[in-house]
């Protein structure tokens, strides 16, 4: 098969005060990747793909998304477009049920396949969503508010948002933090069937979940791109080895 | 804000409250044979003002937006209907319908502005808007006759409708009229809060960022939240035009802005039929405590407090919260 850019960055920056979180970042993904973006804290991980994602307005540069420019288009339009984002820290619907988050998202998937103003089917909302709550092992707590589950199973809420827009593009920022040895072990084995179906692009601290799930890594540093390559590739590099592994 | 919204997607429960809004209509319908006279108006206007609550929630209750305008509304059906009946003798029912799209063109405009803004600013606007309105039919006092207000004349509530001749100077038909427009905004509500639309709204009112990422425009949600609140406002302000023959700037007023919002709170916001028991409730309680003393607003102050110490999410939300979890 050959391969197919999906997302591509040129010249992408982002400012903060006179803080370059974002500077300058080429990025290509193509399309069936599992992307690992690694770095040291307040590299511009975040920043990066929110700037994707449409939650923050870049200050230069573009992001072409299939071939098309995305660059002003706002947050909503992208996730339609096929762009979900994941959010590092917890932001789910506390006071609806599990079933009511993960069908928000289901919902909006359908819409944008059914187009605008068509009637929604509440059956082919509660089968998706049942889906997408099997997948993440969260069918047995589908009518709990989401607020009172345990923090591990929240962060599972929101990949199950993830999944439950169907995107091409599926980002997850720092999905693993906070989550237990078994709770990462069944995490990895959720990534690579998400994988099946979705482009993904990770996020992650914890170098053996990189190293087992990545077919290629970033690695940002002060808001530029350090290096890319295999895992083999970023493990032999000196540099990043030196900014970054600490070794 | 309250508690989860929307009603659980189980198809019994979901029986289980359609039958309960059907029994308390019903409730309704039979209580004009049992009630005396004086009550049968009594609740006739309080059904009316409970149709303004019921759409007042929609937006507040719901989407979780303050609106401190939505006097504006129920005085764009008021006038909207008044003006043409009084002006050009237009019968009930075209005069109705003018009420209904003059609600809908204003709450259109008025909704593309305010939200822009939020919180706050929201209000602020919305207040402004409002306050606008009020003055405008103060100032066009040779068309509105400002504060004296339009009576209407018998003439146009009088009409023939498929053979049939149709007074709404009858008192139980206009209890029934009020009846089925309350029924038609129950029916409304429950519908958007049972259908996807009622997900999103609510989940705007619990955490609007992130509903953006779940790939919704809520400018666009939000605008029909203030549409459809705005428009069934104005429709209860059409029917009490034509119901009571009388439009006047006093239902322009600030008032009528803080009138709903607090039936809502006290019936309890986003649930279906929180407004209408706070309508009630509110109603009779400043109707016996004027009957005691001309400082009513006292006892409704007093209730207020309680409300907040007792109910803070108000009647129905409690019950709810408490006893009834399916309750939409
Ligand atoms: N909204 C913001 N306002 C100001 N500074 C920010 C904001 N977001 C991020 N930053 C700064 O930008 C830098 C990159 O942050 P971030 O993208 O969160 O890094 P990472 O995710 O790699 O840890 C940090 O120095 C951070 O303090
Ligand atoms: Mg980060």
């Amino acid at each position: 098969m050959a391969t197919v850019t999906l997302l591509e960055t040129n010249g992408l920056s982002r400012r903060f005060g006179g803080l370059k979180a974002v500077d300058g970042v080429d990025f290509r993904l193509d399309r069936g990747e599992i992307r690992a973006v690694i770095g040291p804290n307040g590299a511009g991980k975040t920043t990066f793909v929110s700037l994707v994602a449409g939650r923050v307005p870049p200050s230069e540069g573009s992001i072409r998304f299939e071939g098309e420019d995305v660059t002003r288009l706002p947050a909503h339009a992208r996730v339609r477009r096929g762009i979900a984002y994941t959010f590092q820290i917890t932001s789910i619907f506390g006071n609806l049920s599990v079933f009511d988050n993960v069908a928000l998202a289901v919902q909006s998937a359908l819409a944008k396949e059914a187009g605008f103003g068509a009637r929604l089917d509440e059956a082919e909302i509660r089968g998706r969503t049942m889906t997408a709550l099997d997948l993440t092992g969260l069918a047995a707590r589908a009518d709990q508010p989401a607020g009172t589950l345990a923090y591990g199973h929240q962060r599972l809420v929101e990949v199950a948002m993830g999944l439950g827009l169907a995107p091409k593009l599926l980002i997850l920022d720092e999905p693993t933090q906070g989550l237990s040895d078994p709770e990462i072990a069944d995490f990895i084995g959720l990534v690579r069937t998400i994988a099946e179906t979705a482009t993904v692009m990770l996020i992650e601290h914890n170098m053996a979940v990189v190293m087992d799930l990545a077919t290629r890594i970033t690695v940002l540093d002060r808001g530029r791109i350090l290096a890319e390559g295999t895992p083999a590739e970023i493990r032999a590099d000196a540099r990043v080895q030196h900014a970054y592994l600490g070794t | 804000m309250s508690a989860p919204a929307i009603a659980a997607p189980r198809k019994g429960l979901a029986d289980k409250a359609i039958l309960l809004h059907v029994g308390v209509l019903a409730l309704l319908l039979a209580a004009q044979f049992v009630l005396p006279e004086y009550h049968a108006l009594s609740l006739t206007r309080v059904m009316l003002l409970a149709t303004f609550a019921v759409g007042y929630n929609l937006l507040f209750g719901y989407t979780g937006l303050l609106s401190l305008g939505h006097a504006l509304f129920f005085a764009a059906g008021l006038y909207g209907a008044a003006l043409p009946a009084y002006h050009f003798g237009w019968t009930a029912p075209p005069a109705f319908l003018a009420g209904i799209a003059a609600g809908f063109l204003v709450a259109l405009t008025v909704g593309a502005v305010a939200l822009r803004t939020t919180g706050v600013a929201f209000m602020i606007v919305t207040l402004m808007f409002a306050q606008a309105g009020y003055l405008a039919t103060l100032y066009f006092g040779n068309v509105t006759r400002g504060d004296e207000g339009l009576v209407l004349t018998d003439a146009v509530r009088r009409f023939e409708l498929l053979g049939l001749t149709v007074d709404l100077a009858d008192p139980g038909l206009r209890y029934n009229l009020a009846l089925a427009l309350l029924a038609a905004a129950i029916a409304i509500t429950l519908v958007v809060v049972r259908r996807p639309i009622g997900r999103v709204l609510v989940a705007i009112r619990e955490n609007e960022a992130r509903t953006l990422m779940l790939g919704y425009d809520s400018y666009r949600a939000k605008l029909v939240a203030v549409v459809l609140s705005g428009t069934i406002s104005a429709a209860a302000g059409a029917a009490y035009a034509l119901l009571f023959a009388y439009a006047g700037s006093s239902f322009a007023s600030i008032h009528y802005s803080i009138y709903p919002l607090l039936w809502t709170l006290l019936g309890g916001a986003a649930t279906v039929l929180g407004p209408v028991l706070g309508t009630l409730i509110m109603f009779y309680l400043i109707d016996l405590a004027s009957g005691f003393t001309t400082a009513h607003l006292v006892v409704v102050g007093l209730v207020l407090v309680a409300l907040v110490l007792f109910f803070p999410k108000g009647i129905l939300g409690t019950v709810r919260e408490r006893w009834l979890p399916w309750l939409p």
